[in-house]
């Protein structure tokens, strides 16, 4: 079907096109934007509804353009890609809702959405990405649009905070740029393939190949905020909080990740990087990241600082996943992109509330804001809950598996990670839900905005609501066919584990 | 009918001798500017955009023919003058008509009366000059077009009047003079050595004796004087600085690529057969030190002009890199310098003329007081983004392309000091292009009064900046455009 090829490109352009026409709009056009917004949003659902019934048909969807001479740019959906879109394309809608009521009266609306929007579309490059070349040139463009988004404020922290970001993932970004050269001058191709495609290229390259590999996933690590290259992300959080919850949830710090899933699966391939002796390692890396993003969150004051490092902790649980080496971690760590991405959207989504309707920014502040805004802290309590691992919510399934991938190949002292990182979770994550719920409010709050007599404005609450409900769906119907882990494992299937 | 209407069409538009409409046209233009300065403005436009049409007819005949030689009035070599062109030229052509046309568009709306008058006759002639020396087939006619090319840039350079331009163009004018002196005295070299001036015959009969090492050694020296290569780049920063805006926009972008057209040229040509890796070597080091050196300075600029001059100096480096890389049957590195040297030249135009914007609007250019000018002037940002997206090579964008071939090059070749270079001044970029865009993007309350900016002159920035970023996905075509009738494939036949 002719359809078929251009799907995939039809798919990045049904966020640009919006996002370029919005750059064009004058300030005012309020109307005209939010259709846009929403239209680009929903057309773009539309399309993941239909690829991914078509995938799962085993159809082919593939976007091939002359890029460079013996490269092209491709676009593929893939049951892994597809899983990265749909969570990009789902919680883009819901951010875009709460982005619109958050910024209202704001200035330089036109702006910020404009580059939400390619913030976006690049995203949805990474996870299209058929080859390295294309997943770099989608990777430098999610740099470029972030940093934007990440200065919005215009004031000198977020001056700062920009810099420091570009600072951090430019040098990423070259790091990957040269270990993509030097593959591609070994291989002679960059295409991901399942189970690698390094095996055509000799034995007296092996310590190329390693230094390769640690540059990618060095550049890669950079944006998943593998420590010691984590220092831009707790910096980051002076970005409105729509954008904190897109980076953290959806776009960079999951584009990195992802790479790495991809860089390990399907450019060296899992058996060939443990026999290269770089699993290992690796898994040793996202250990102490897990650990040390834990322990940091513990001594935050401030919300989203706190949530910041959560996030750290968070996504090194897809890497650890990866670096395990067996089919159930693989799952595992696949399918906590998704998890993790409806988590921590929610919890930011929370503290977006509580700072734009009471003025809090701060733990110590939050007494009682459970009885104030009773719906908000709910969706909290999931995400909060869900992060530490509790069942029936996502993470549980998360670490679950992952618990019990380590076991199956007898890594057992990944189980003593997962559960003093859960203990961790629990020692930041609890003390709050204390505070919300069971101490008293104070008179005044910090800086109450008037909403009438609803806890905060809809577009702002409609947002969390779902996402903690997703949260809770995902794990409660996990055997469900079309759940994130059902399409986790139809992945760790098709392009891992090939029989 | 229509079919025959249309081939009779394609037919005439084939026969048409272009590469002598594209002499000639610029040079009746000038003449009339000169003239009648009243209707210059409108010739000025006509010209250009006829210029442009002219490229793509030669660009489309030598697709259709081959490589295209003529003999100017029926005087064949070794007489007459000829015209050559082939890949490496159209691109010139292609570089010099895109960015004169945004260039001209941009200098309707920027210069005033009594500067005007002075700025098209010259621009014209500067044009004619460039084009007439991407056509020439002999280097005799490559001296007298060099000569006339860098008198026309100094007088264009000296335009805007004030000490600092007559300081800047009296050090351009010198180091313009030396450049063209020592070339001349390698072309009479080679002329007294081997009995001719055309570039093929000369290809032929070159064979390796001191009286080449001479030339080479005169010829390099010159040239790189005149692309301003590190060390001899000292002359570029205050010319290109104190410049008019369109006027730095030309040089950075066309002027110094011309020079760098010559030395590629004759290297391929004449130099590289005969196995100089040693000067390719030294080429390859001063244009690292380029790189290194250009971005550093960049870095420590506070005023735009001279960071986007000191950038110049930088990118310069870039395409000399490719000499070293290029040793053995290494096409690759060529057809970097190829998309680096039309992303540096659509890139850099199109900063020189933000940089005009910004000065217009703000009646300074220090880069630190910029707050704010992101919401004041959106096209004008956003060019200058674009443009630094090309010069940081990041994808996607025409320079990414370019980056991407010669490390490709590089590490095949095992040069990792190269790489490394590449890697660094690529990050160095990025560090002066965001220290410009992070403080447009403060909210500083500082009243300045603002002159407003016509809307043309931030189009033809911003158009030229999305030129350079889509060269990004044209790097096919492009690279076989320029492959036609093969100037890198001589690099082949070397050691």
């Amino acid at each position: 079907m002719i359809w078929n090829t251009w799907l995939p490109l039809l798919m990045v352009a049904s966020s640009l096109l919006p996002g370029l026409v919005i750059f064009g709009l004058a300030e005012e056009r309020l109307r005209l934007r939010t259709a846009l917004n929403l239209l680009g949003a929903v057309a773009k659902l539309v399309l993941v509804g239909w690829m991914l019934w078509g995938v799962y048909n085993g159809q082919h969807y593939e976007t091939r353009l002359p890029l460079l001479p013996d490269l092209e740019l491709v676009l593929r959906a893939g049951p892994l890609s597809l899983l990265f879109v749909t969570l990009s394309a789902v919680l883009w809608l819901l951010t875009t809702i709460y982005a619109i009521g958050y910024l209202e009266g704001s200035p330089h609306r036109s702006r910020f959405f404009g580059f939400f929007s390619l913030c976006v579309t690049a995203t949805v490059g990474v996870a299209m990405s058929g080859n390295l070349i294309t997943f770099l040139l989608f990777y430098e463009l999610l740099t470029l649009s972030t940093y934007p988004l990440i200065v919005h404020r215009g004031t000198e922290e977020a001056r700062r905070a920009g810099h420091s970001y570009l600072i951090y993932t430019l040098c990423g970004g070259a790091t990957l740029l040269l270990g993509t050269v030097w593959l591609y001058t070994l291989t002679g191709s960059l295409e991901f393939t399942p189970r690698g495609f390094i095996h055509t290229v000799g034995e007296e390259h092996r310590l190329a190949l390693v230094i390769i590999f640690i540059l990618m996933i060095g550049g890669l690590g950079v944006k998943a905020a593998l420590v010691p290259l984590h220092g831009w992300l707790p910096r980051a959080m002076v970005a409105p909080a729509p954008v904190s919850a897109l980076l953290h949830a959806v776009a960079v710090v999951k584009a990195g990740a992802f790479g790495i899933v991809r860089v390990v699966y399907e450019v060296f391939g899992v058996e060939r990087a443990a026999i290269l002796g770089l699993t290992g390692p690796l898994a040793v890396v996202a250990a102490v990241t897990i650990i040390y993003g834990s322990l940091r969150a513990l001594f935050q004051d401030d919300l989203k600082r706190r949530l910041a490092f959560s996030t750290v902790s968070q996504v090194s649980y897809i890497v650890l996943g990866v670096a395990i080496v067996g089919p159930v971690a693989t799952i595992g760590g696949v399918v906590h992109l998704v998890h993790q991405g409806l988590m921590k959207i929610t919890l930011f989504f929370c503290a977006g509330n509580v700072a734009e309707t009471l003025g809090i920014h701060k733990i110590s502040e939050m007494n009682g804001v459970g009885r104030r805004m009773p719906w908000t802290m709910a969706a909290f309590t999931v995400g909060a809950l869900g992060m530490i691992g509790a069942p029936p919510i996502a993470g549980f399934i998360s670490k679950w598996y992952l618990g019990q991938g380590a076991l199956e190949v007898g890594q057992n002292w990944v189980v003593l990670v997962l559960a003093g990182s859960s203990l961790l979770n629990a020692a930041y994550f609890l003390p709050i839900l204390h505070r919300a719920w069971f101490l008293e409010p104070p008179a005044n709050w910090p800086h109450e905005h008037d909403f009438g007599n609803k806890e905060t404005a809809w577009t702002l609450l409609l947002p969390p609501v779902i996402t903690a409900c997703l949260a809770l769906v995902a794990g409660l119907l996990a055997a469900a066919p079309f759940s994130p882990l059902e399409w986790a494992q139809l992945i760790s299937r098709r392009e891992f584990y090939q029989p | 009918m229509r079919v025959e209407s249309s081939t009779l069409m394609a037919a005439i538009f084939l026969d048409v001798p272009w590469a002598v409409v594209l002499i000639l046209l610029p040079l009746a233009g000038a003449l009339v500017c000169f003239i009648s300065p009243a209707v210059a403005k409108s010739v000025v436009l006509l010209t250009v955009f006829a210029n442009t049409v002219s490229v793509a007819g030669l660009a489309w005949q030598v697709m259709e023919n081959g490589v295209y030689r003529h003999a100017v009035g029926g005087w064949g070599a070794p007489l007459g003058i000829d015209l050559y062109a082939d890949g490496l030229s159209l691109l010139m052509l292609l570089m010099t008509a895109l960015v004169g046309l945004a260039v001209s568009v941009y200098s309707t709306a920027y210069f005033d009366q009594p500067q005007a008058a002075r700025f098209w006759p010259l621009w014209l002639l500067l044009l004619t000059a460039l084009n007439a020396l991407f056509l020439a087939a002999d280097i005799f006619n490559i001296y007298v077009t060099l000569e006339l090319m860098g008198l026309s840039a100094v007088a264009l350079s000296a335009l805007s009047g004030g000490k600092d331009a007559l300081g800047g163009a009296m050090r351009y004018l010198l180091a313009t003079l030396l450049g063209s002196l020592l070339f001349l005295f390698g072309v009479a070299l080679l002329y007294h050595g081997f009995g001719s001036v055309d570039i093929i015959i000369l290809g032929q009969r070159i064979v390796a004796s001191p009286i080449v090492w001479a030339a080479l050694a005169l010829i390099t020296a010159g040239l790189t004087l005149k692309t301003a290569l590190f060390p001899l780049h000292f002359w570029l920063p205050p010319a290109h600085a104190s410049a008019p805006a369109p006027v730095s926009a030309v040089l950075s972008a066309l002027v110094v690529k011309a020079s760098f057209y010559i030395l590629l040229r004759l290297w391929l040509e004449f130099f590289a057969p005969l196995g100089v890796e040693d000067i390719g070597t030294l080429l390859g080091l001063l244009g690292a030190a380029a790189v290194l050196w250009g971005s550093v300075q960049a870095l420590r600029q506070s005023r735009l002009k001279l960071l986007v001059a000191y950038s110049t100096v930088a990118q310069i480096g870039y395409l000399f890199l490719a000499f070293p890389l290029a040793v053995g049957s290494n096409v690759t590195a060529w057809n970097a310098v190829a998309c680096l040297a039309l992303s540096h030249a659509l890139a850099k135009a199109a900063m020189f003329l933000v940089a005009g914007n910004l000065l217009r609007f703000g009646g300074h250019d220090r880069i630190a007081d910029l707050d704010r000018v992101v919401q004041r002037l959106p096209l004008t940002v956003a060019a200058f983004a674009l443009a630094g997206m090309s010069i940081m090579g990041l994808p996607p964008s025409g320079g990414f392309v370019g980056k991407w071939l010669l490390l490709e090059a590089a590490l095949i070749q095992g040069r990792w000091d190269l790489a490394a270079v590449m890697m660094i001044g690529g990050l160095m970029a990025a560090g002066y292009v965001f220290k410009v865009l992070g403080f447009a993007f403060t909210q500083a309350n500082i009243p300045q009064k603002s002159k407003a900016v016509p809307a043309t002159m931030e189009w033809a920035a911003l158009l030229l900046a999305v030129a350079a970023v889509l060269l990004g996905f044209l790097a096919v075509p492009l690279l076989a455009l320029v492959g036609m009738g093969m100037p890198f494939g001589s690099s082949e036949v070397g050691p």
